[in-house]
C-alpha cells in the first residue's frame, strides 16, 4: 500500500483541523511537561531549603541530577517548538488564549490524577474562572 | 498541618513567575510574526529563529520564568502555581492600561475580573497538598524502627 502525500503543503491557517491539531499538540505536550516537572520538583524537595543548606550550586545540582526533570523539560521543549510552529501559521489571538486556557483545565485534571493533588471545589472553580478569564483577556 | 502562609520571598517568586511569562511570550510573538512562513519540511528554520533579537529576548525572559517556576513548584502544588501564573495576564493588561494608556475593552475587563476571582479562590486555600498516605508510611517506618 502506498500513501501519497500532497507535494504542496496545505495552507494550515485555512484548515480548522490543522489549527485544532496544532493547538492540541501544544496543550498535550505542555500538560505532560508540567506534570513531569512538578513531580520532579516535589521529589527534589523545597529548593529554598536546599539552597540554604548547600548553596545555589547545590540547588542547581539537585535539579540537574533528576531524570524526571529532564523528561519534563523534553516535553516542555516540545511544547515550546510546537507553539513557535503554531504562531507562525495562526494568529496569537487564537493560539495564545486557546492553549493557555485549555492547559489550565487539563493541568487541573492531570494534577488530580497523576500528582494526587487535592483539587477541591475551590481549585476547580479557580481553574474554570481563570480559564474563561484568560480566554477573554488574551483574545 | 496544612501550609497556609507563604513568606514574602515566596510571594516575590510567584510575582516573577506571573510577570516574566507573558512578557516573554509577547517578545516571541513579535519575533515570530516577522519571520517568513515555516514549513514542517524545513524544521531547521525554527532553530535559526532562536537567534533573532526579539526571540532571544523572549527566551531570556522565559529562562527567568522557568527558574522561578521550578522554585515555586518545589514548595507549592501545580494547581496552586498555575492560576498565579495566569495572574500575569492581568498585570500586563493593567500595565498596558495605566502605563501605555491603551484602551481595555469590556471583554478584557471581564477577563481581568474572572482571573482575579479565580486567583483569589486558590490563594485562600493551602498551597501544598499534604498526603496522609505518605505521612502514615513515615509514621509506620518510625514505629518499625523503634520496635
Amino acid at each position: 500500500m502506498t500513501i501519497s502525500l500532497p507535494s504542496v503543503p496545505l495552507p494550515a491557517a485555512l484548515n480548522p483541523w490543522a489549527a485544532t491539531a496544532m493547538i492540541a499538540a501544544v496543550v498535550l505536550a505542555s500538560t505532560t511537561g508540567e506534570v513531569l516537572t512538578a513531580a520532579a520538583m516535589k521529589s527534589i524537595g523545597d529548593l529554598d531549603v536546599i539552597r540554604a543548606h548547600s548553596g545555589l550550586k547545590g540547588a542547581i545540582r539537585a535539579v540537574l541530577t533528576s531524570p524526571l526533570f529532564f523528561a519534563g523539560v523534553f516535553f516542555l521543549a516540545l511544547a515550546f517548538f510546537s507553539l513557535l510552529f503554531a504562531l507562525n501559521h495562526l494568529n496569537l489571538s487564537l493560539v495564545g488564549p486557546a492553549s493557555a486556557s485549555l492547559t489550565l483545565v487539563t493541568n487541573a485534571v492531570a494534577g488530580k490524577i497523576f500528582l494526587k493533588e487535592n483539587v477541591d471545589r475551590r481549585r476547580w472553580a479557580a481553574a474554570v474562572l481563570v480559564c474563561v478569564g484568560v480566554y477573554l483577556l488574551a483574545h | 498541618m496544612p501550609k497556609h502562609t507563604l513568606s514574602p520571598r515566596q510571594y516575590l517568586i510567584l510575582g516573577l513567575v506571573a510577570v516574566s511569562a507573558p512578557l516573554g511570550d509577547s517578545c516571541l510573538s513579535r519575533g515570530m510574526a516577522a519571520m517568513p512562513a515555516i514549513m514542517l519540511a524545513h524544521p531547521g528554520s525554527l532553530i535559526a529563529a532562536v537567534f533573532t533579537p526579539w526571540i532571544a529576548l523572549g527566551i531570556a525572559l522565559l529562562i527567568g520564568f522557568f527558574a522561578s517556576y521550578l522554585t515555586a513548584l518545589s514548595w507549592a502544588d501545580l494547581t496552586f502555581v498555575l492560576p498565579a501564573t495566569a495572574f500575569g495576564y492581568v498585570i500586563i493588561a493593567l500595565l498596558a492600561r495605566f502605563w501605555l494608556h491603551e484602551a481595555i475593552s469590556l471583554e478584557r475587563w471581564a477577563g481581568i475580573v474572572l482571573v482575579t476571582l479565580g486567583v483569589g479562590f486558590v490563594a485562600q486555600g493551602p498551597s501544598l497538598t499534604q498526603h496522609p498516605a505518605a505521612e502514615l508510611e513515615v509514621a509506620h517506618e518510625r514505629e518499625a524502627g523503634t520496635e
